[in-house]
């Protein structure tokens, strides 16, 4: 093929808005950037109007004293003591079982099982049950979980933990059983976040190199010390990431643990353990509280934003801003986590 | 068994002794009749082939035509692949590997592998090579750190690690990552060591070194390579295989092969007329 001679081609414009047909089409192009700008800032902007609206009203009551006071009637000494213990008690079990079934299941799913038709039906439905509104969980943990502990209270004649079919008792400790104690709230917030627990371990997994794997089983390590020593450290900072994200979703959550009973007006913190000190120095308080009744963060401010007296709008706000600024330092726990997991794998 | 005197000195020019006297040398792998199917297809076709001891053997052959699923047989890796199904009889030192009483563990322990992509962990090197001592179960620190530095030395490594042994594997050239893995391979102390396409990955001078090494470690232990590079087989085996559409078309000694084939078929793929 020979070379055209280029004196003959017409002559080309490279200046922009030369030709009719470009300039439409980058018309288009800036037209669809705007759009997405819009929808990123507008969202945006919503939220921090909320944002600036809560920290405004909450200014008349937010004091440090609003998270060292238990609850009250009278708006003026209301405070989130209560709720926040009993959040910190929910997340303590919720986390303590969430993560090794989760881990474990997504484990199973990923790395264990054969592909068979019960393994598809799990992996595609496990979506599906992220997507269950947790109020469902909470009927779930009503008719279950709850009803085991009124069960369990009725063999050890609620006092006695310690007792064996209520024929006789070992008087270790008095600990009253409650049907709507902490572990009942943690198991039915377990139900809301395993899905997603599992769902993100399940990514992590997959994203560990399939090589690393077969190099390990090349050098004579079983599948066990495989996913122990290479699969899972590989896969760490995704998983606790999603395990701790999944945590704070947990604590935002209200209407479960109101479906289960959850105290919403009460001045006791679970196991009466009000302060870190007594958590560490008051051992038998400490084995009551995941069988005491319990409140939690949402919930007080549920409750308080239901009060006929206006004051109460300004606690309710108070509450939201000490629940978010709870949120940001586990979504930030959750970014120092990955960021010293991966930095011990030598990647 | 005879006893090979290892060549201290390794050779300036790249290649090994094509002279071994291979008849002296006991069979490590003896493979008859080996048939191979993943699912429905079959890929080998009544493959049998006798490993000498303490030697190289170079299987070649065109993409696809089953080189590399015969190497991963050998340490059945193959059992990975769900719907793989092999028949015949391998025996690895005069036991059949195809036996269900055997141990896979135990059998790759004996049977190590090097891959075409230097897969190393993402942990130390010195982590790296003690891998397969901690996995079955050493954990005397001081073995480890003598093992670690012989194995590095074996693989022509330790020189370019000794000062930074606990820095990332992910932090060294792929030639040297390569290395690693050969060391890693060492440490669990095989017999036998399969490599599938080792330097296809890596640049001239590092696959200058893979060789070199590839030469000095056939002294003790058994070595089957799959390659791509016909000059790399010539240079480095003893024995070679052709494989084509998954049957061994032919086998012998490197020299006959690539001399004077019997067949057509080799003929025409070492001639470079296809593959």
């Amino acid at each position: 093929m020979s070379i055209p001679n280029t004196a003959a081609m017409p002559t080309v414009s490279f200046i922009s808005g030369a030709d009719g047909r470009i300039r439409r089409r980058l018309l288009m192009s800036r037209v669809f950037a705007w759009t997405c700008r819009f929808a990123t800032y507008s969202a945006l902007a919503v939220l921090i109007v909320l944002l600036v609206a809560i920290v405004y009203s909450s200014v008349g009551r937010l004091s440090p004293d609003f998270v060292t006071n238990t609850n009250s009637t009278n708006p003026v000494k209301a405070g989130m003591l209560a709720g926040l213990w009993g959040s910190f008690w929910l997340i303590l079990f919720t986390s303590l079982f969430s993560v090794p079934v989760g881990v474990g299941s997504a484990v199973y799913l990923e790395e264990i099982a054969k592909e068979n038709f019960l393994v598809r039906i799990i992996k595609v439905n496990l979506a599906n049950l992220a997507g269950v509104p947790s109020i469902v969980y909470g009927i779930l943990g009503y008719t279950v979980f709850r009803t085991s502990a009124a069960t369990l209270s009725i063999w050890f004649d609620g006092n006695h933990a310690f007792g064996v079919l209520g024929l006789f008792r070992v008087r270790l400790a008095k600990l009253p059983i409650y049907e709507d104690n902490i572990l009942v709230g943690a198991l039915t917030l377990t139900l809301v976040i395993l899905p997603t627990v599992i769902a993100a371990s399940q990514e992590a997994l997959r994203s560990v190199p399939s090589s690393i794997r077969v190099a390990s089983l090349a050098l004579g390590a079983t599948r066990w010390q495989t996913i122990w020593r290479q699969v899972i450290p590989a896969a760490l900072p995704g998983i606790s990431t999603g395990v701790i994200l999944s945590t704070s979703r947990a604590i935002g959550e209200a209407a479960p643990l109101i479906m289960l009973g959850a105290l919403s007006y009460t001045t006791m913190c679970p196991g009466n353990i009000d302060s870190p000190v007594k958590l560490l120095t008051r051992p038998t308080q400490v084995l009551h509280a995941p069988l005491d009744q319990f409140t939690a963060m949402p919930i007080e401010i549920y409750d308080w934003s239901k009060q006929p007296k206006p004051e109460f709008t300004e606690v309710a706000a108070s509450g939201i801003v000490v629940l978010l600024v709870v949120l940001l330092a586990i979504n930030s726990l959750a970014m120092i986590v990955r960021h010293y997991a991966s930095r011990r794998l030598k990647w | 068994m005879a006893s090979i005197t290892p060549k201290s000195v390794p050779p300036a020019v790249t290649g090994v002794d094509r002279d071994l006297d291979m008849s002296e040398h006991s069979a490590a792998i003896q493979a008859t009749g080996v048939d191979f199917f993943y699912g429905e297809l079959k890929v080998l076709f009544n493959v049998s082939l006798i490993v000498p001891e303490r030697s190289v053997t170079a299987l070649i052959g065109p993409s696809g035509c089953g080189k590399s699923t015969f190497l991963r047989i050998l340490n059945r890796m193959n059992d990975l692949i769900e719907g793989a199904r092999c028949t015949g009889e391998i025996l690895v030192e005069g036991q059949n590997i195809m036996d269900p009483a055997v141990d896979v563990v135990l059998l790759r322990k004996h049977v190590g592998m090097v891959f075409q992509k230097s897969t190393p962990f993402p942990k130390s090197i010195f982590d790296n090579v003690a891998y397969g001592p901690r996995v079955a179960g050493e954990k005397n620190r001081s073995v480890l750190a003598d093992l670690v530095e012989s194995c590095l030395k074996k693989a022509a490594l330790w020189e370019e690690v000794k000062d930074r042994l606990t820095t990332s594997a992910m932090s060294l050239s792929g030639g040297q990552q390569q290395r690693l893995c050969i060391a890693r391979t060492l440490a669990t102390n095989p017999h036998i060591i399969l490599m599938d396409e080792p330097a296809s990955a890596l640049d001239p001078a590092s696959t200058d070194r893979i060789e070199n090494l590839i030469g000095e470690l056939c002294a003790n232990y058994t070595i089957v390579i799959v390659t791509h590079n016909m000059q790399q087989a010539s240079r480095v085996s003893h024995q070679t295989a052709f494989f084509y559409k998954g049957i061994l078309e032919e086998s012998g000694p490197t020299s006959k092969i690539f001399t004077s084939p019997s067949k057509k078929a080799t003929q025409d793929y070492i001639t470079g007329r296809f593959g």
